[in-house]
């Protein structure tokens, strides 16, 4: 008989069960995603079946500053929370600072061409399908973008009074995850409406 | 590794001795107007959708009366339009949703071990917002026509078909009270489910390996991975009527190129695993009642988890057949049909191995054990008018029959609510301390038995003869008369057989024998705690090495741990051979 035999198995075996916040916003990832899949499939649907003008072709540019600006910032999120990770509050503030800052320019940039549209080209969400689906499209996209800037900015206002700790890295992944599935989710809107619908 | 459970003796006393000072009633309504403790949430989850059932309730009463003689006119036909489309926005989100959730809540961090849900304010939170979006519904009944005149119910159907919905067709703003009540609660839904799965996958108490997981917390898995991509569309279509309905966008707006047909798809993506979201519960609760009144462990754990998971993804691709009537076209129909027989053979499966531990058990025929077999022969019988109606062509002639109706009122009456009462007698001595009665549980049982039977059997026949669903009156001469009498009178057993059970209810709470920790001499965690439990479930987080911790405990010369298959058992195995 080995030793092994006897020893519990419990004793070898730790009990580590994944950490909720991140399971949780896993789920919180399926739901959205299944939201905004539905609004993808009404584009894709009603693409060229507006009655009248003005068509994505005549009015729409690739807006493509803004999405590297949105792109990168998950790269500095993700900088960030490795940074509170091994401890370095300083740097957490800088990159969480960064993210920010590249949001705020990708929103600013939504609000640029939407201002274009409306007041030079006439497009609002009643002109014709095309308006219909990508305001409300794009719309969805930004307003996810408006809530996870305020949660991000929340981060850096604790961050910058010192207040975020190592201890609360893992609560600073979860919310980055949010801002991944916010960067990804713009890679498909942005092969959608500006790629495919074009 | 041992089981590690302490049994009852372990709370102090002043827990016990709290109970008997008697508290303000201001202080109790705002102990449970915060309260973050699972157990509480899930009794209100429960208690709301109760009094919504009664609602919901009269007014199916109300539209039976109506429909039980020809050319009656006790309800005008715009009245008439608003109990069906309340009564069937009801039954499904402020009954179904919340009473399922409630159990939920109560039972699985019980079940699993854990002292609470993962995120208990979120829980708080999602009780509140739901049940906000249904005081928001029947607020319409006050507000429903806006400044124009008295209030009006939405008029629209459950399921709320475009073009009907546009401005031009539903002035005023019952139908936004509809669309936001449903936002609502999708958010509260949305919140619970996530809560459930964070629960289950992350509070388990040591030695729950997925593999020794109790299936009801299993099956509340694989419904809350439902609840996400369901919800989320009808989330999505509503977040679009809303749109269409204030800002003068074009979704559903067939003059501007709209489509209506997109609106059913996108009701019905979400509708159709929603009925699974609904029936997987009632499934759950079945794995546990059963194999307790068999005083048998279940069969087939591995094969029942598995067509759990089967049902949840085959039912993600049945949702068109709903709508085989619009004309979809021959592929999309053929897929539909296949899609939804196939889902018959998990669901198969899971009635084959709840008759395998039905068998050779020895049977306890309790008020719950008798719901529970009722539920297993009506549910069949649901499956099999399912099958008749996934058959296209056959579709086409019944479609928005009555045979519909008493197809899906067969699941959601005869297998889920009878599941619920089941639920309801087997829990009800954990959640309050006492017993309920088991005469009046008889009465209840046969009561409600006869009076199902009598409506939902006899409503398949004035289907089959023609009837649509949702007219307010017909003519003499059609011979549905005979029909629909039988159906309503079968309606007001149901009603009293309800009543009786309400009565039982409060009456048990003061007056039921007391039931102790183990009533039913049962085998999962919620059973080692006191009945009702203290507000921290376990004093001490407790330790299992198999899927029925407490057979283990009292019966330690033989426990389950040898019969699963498992390192242990494996390792068993090999010392046997040696």
């Amino acid at each position: 008989m080995s030793d092994v035999a006897v020893v519990p198995s419990s004793a070898n075996v730790a009990w580590n069960p994944p950490a909720r916040g991140i399971v949780g916003m896993a789920c919180l990832i399926l739901a959205e995603a299944s939201i905004f899949i539905i609004f993808i499939v009404a584009y894709i649907y009603y693409i060229g079946k507006s009655l009248n003008g003005p068509t994505p072709k005549d009015v729409l540019s690739l807006p493509i500053f803004t999405s590297i600006c949105l792109l990168s910032s998950s790269l500095t999120v993700h900088a960030a929370v490795s940074a509170l990770r091994r401890g370095q509050q300083r740097l957490c503030s800088l990159w969480l600072g960064a993210t920010v800052l590249l949001g705020g320019i990708f929103l600013a940039g939504t609000a640029h061409e939407w201002y274009d549209l409306i007041y030079n080209h006439g497009l609002t969400i009643s002109t014709n399908l095309f308006g219909t689906t990508f305001y409300s499209l794009v719309g969805l996209h930004a307003s996810h973008v408006v809530v996870g800037l305020i949660m991000l900015s929340l981060a850096l206002w604790f961050s910058l009074r010192g207040q975020m700790h190592h201890h609360h890295s893992e609560k600073l992944e979860v919310l980055s995850l949010y801002w991944h599935f916010v960067d990804a989710v713009w890679v498909v809107v942005f092969l959608v409406v500006y790629v495919l619908g074009r | 590794m041992a089981t590690h459970i302490p049994f009852d003796q372990v709370h102090a006393p002043e827990e016990i001795g709290d109970k008997t000072q008697r508290k303000l009633w201001l202080e109790v309504l705002h102990e449970w107007v915060t309260t973050v403790d699972h157990k509480k949430i899930g009794m209100m989850y429960i208690g709301y959708a109760l009094v919504f059932l009664l609602v919901a309730g009269v007014e199916a009463l109300l539209m039976r009366i109506q429909l039980a003689v020809p050319n009656n006119s006790f309800v005008s036909p715009e009245v008439f339009n608003g109990l069906f489309t309340m009564h069937g926005t009801t039954m499904v989100f402020f009954v179904g949703m919340p009473i399922l959730f409630g159990f939920g809540n109560y039972l699985i961090p019980l079940m699993i071990g854990a002292r609470d849900m993962a995120f208990p304010r979120l829980n708080a939170f999602s009780f509140w917002i739901s049940a906000f979006g249904g005081i928001l519904l029947y607020y319409s009944y006050i507000g429903g026509s806006g400044l124009y005149g008295a209030g009006s119910a939405p008029d629209v159907g459950w399921f709320a078909y475009a073009p009907l919905t546009a401005k031009v067709f539903s002035p005023g703003h019952s139908t936004d009270y509809w669309t936001l009540s449903l936002l609502l609660t999708g958010i509260g839904t949305i919140g619970t489910a996530l809560n459930i799965v964070a629960t289950i996958i992350s509070m388990r108490c040591p030695g729950m390996k997925m593999s020794r997981l109790p299936l009801l917390p299993w099956l509340y898995l694989v419904t809350s991975g439902l609840t996400f991509v369901a919800v989320g569309p009808l989330t999505a279509a509503q977040i679009m009527l809303m749109l269409d309905r204030y800002l003068g966008s074009h979704f559903f707006d067939t003059q501007a190129g709209g489509s209506a047909v997109l609106w059913m798809h996108f009701f019905w993506i979400f509708g159709h695993p929603e009925v699974y979201i609904l029936v997987l519960p009632a499934f759950a609760f079945a794995n546990e009642i059963i194999p307790v009144f068999s005083r048998k462990a279940i069969f087939g754990y591995p094969a029942m988890v598995a067509a759990s998971v089967g049902i949840g993804f085959v039912s993600l691709s049945v949702w068109a057949h709903h709508m085989f009537t619009v004309g979809l076209g021959a592929a999309e129909n053929t897929f539909f049909v296949l899609a939804t027989m196939a889902i018959a053979v998990p669901t198969g499966i899971k009635i084959f191995n709840w008759l395998a531990t039905l068998w050779g058990g020895k049977i306890q025929f309790t008020s719950s054990m008798m719901f529970a077999i009722a539920f297993l022969f009506q549910f069949l019988i649901a499956g099999l008018t399912g099958i008749m109606l996934s058959v296209a062509p056959f579709d086409w002639q019944l479609g928005n029959s009555y045979f519909v109706v008493a197809h899906f009122h067969y699941v959601l009456v005869g297998a889920i609510l009878f599941m619920l009462f089941s639920a309801f007698y087997y829990w009800y001595p954990k959640m309050t301390g006492r017993m309920l009665s088991e005469k009046l549980g008889k009465w209840h049982f046969w009561l409600f038995l006869i009076g199902f039977h009598l409506t939902f059997d006899f409503m398949h026949i004035p289907g089959l003869l023609g009837m649509p669903r949702r007219i307010y009156t017909y003519e003499a001469d059609r011979g549905w008369m005979i029909w629909n009498m039988i159906i309503s009178s079968g309606a007001v057993v149901q009603a009293v057989a309800t009543l009786l059970f309400v009565y039982n209810m409060v009456w048990s709470y003061f007056k039921g024998p007391e039931a102790g920790p183990d009533p039913w001499d049962a085998w999962t965690l919620e059973w080692s705690t006191p009945s009702p439990p203290p507000s921290y479930n376990f004093a001490e987080t407790p330790e299992v090495s198999s899927r029925r911790p407490l057979w283990d405990l009292k019966h330690p010369d033989d426990p389950d741990t040898d019969y699963e298959i498992g390192p242990s058992h494996r390792k068993r195995a090999k010392e046997e051979s040696a």
